[in-house]
């Protein structure tokens, strides 16, 4: 029963928070609060989901022992965790550096360090 | 204890979800704006792939999740090279 309440919280968060990302990548006004939220969000929200997998193979494992897909499965699913957590900030980054080279400005900021730091 | 059901409604939901990121994808006024819709719509799929793998116990979905989170990741750094070097 703990099971099925973990299970569900986690769903629900993982859903929760992509559609935060959505919502925020329709809201935020340029492009590196546009980043935040899509990309922190939907990052978030995937990992709780592949936990969510994990969670549900290894106990469909426990009460089903003989049967290796179930652990087969949670196996995978930790590799596809991994390369989400490696990948997706990366990737972020790279878009962040590359509009700031392009000179898109950040819309409301006071102050860009960046910029002077590279001024120089 | 089954919960496909619950697993294929996620998926409806991400799937409503890269739908709206697809208008952001078409709105987007400068071309990182539409790098990062493309970005949010690949994880939504891995997202997607991995709870239709959970729906239907097929390990291949999440297999496949793997490999697409790594392409899209190259492709991802491609197109910030891309506009680093190219302008707007």
């Amino acid at each position: 029963m703990i099971t099925f309440t973990i299970l569900y919280a986690f769903l629900i968060i993982s859903v929760l928070f992509n559609a935060l990302g959505v919502i925020g990548l329709h809201r935020f006004p340029d492009v590196y609060t546009r980043l935040h939220a899509a990309t922190k969000c939907t990052t978030f929200g995937t990992i709780f989901m592949t936990f969510a997998v994990i969670v549900y193979s290894g106990y469909m494992y426990y009460w089903n022992p003989g049967q290796d897909h179930y652990l087969n499965m949670a196996l995978h699913t930790v590799g596809a965790l991994v390369a989400i957590l490696v990948t997706n900030p990366t990737g972020a980054h790279a878009i962040a550096r590359a509009a700031h080279k392009v000179g898109i400005k950040p819309k409301f900021a006071v102050i860009d360090e960046l910029e002077k730091k590279e001024a120089k | 204890m089954n919960l496909s059901f619950e697993f294929y409604l996620i998926v409806g939901a991400f799937i409503i979800f890269i739908i709206i990121s697809v208008l952001r994808l078409f709105l987007g006024p400068t071309a990182p704006d539409r790098a990062v819709a493309l970005d949010t719509i690949n994880t939504l799929v891995v997202a997607s792939m991995v709870g239709l793998g959970a729906a239907t116990w097929e390990t291949l979905f999440i297999d496949i999740a793997i490999v697409y989170a790594i392409l899209s990741f190259v492709t991802t750094l491609f197109i910030a090279k891309y506009l680093e070097g190219g302008g707007d």
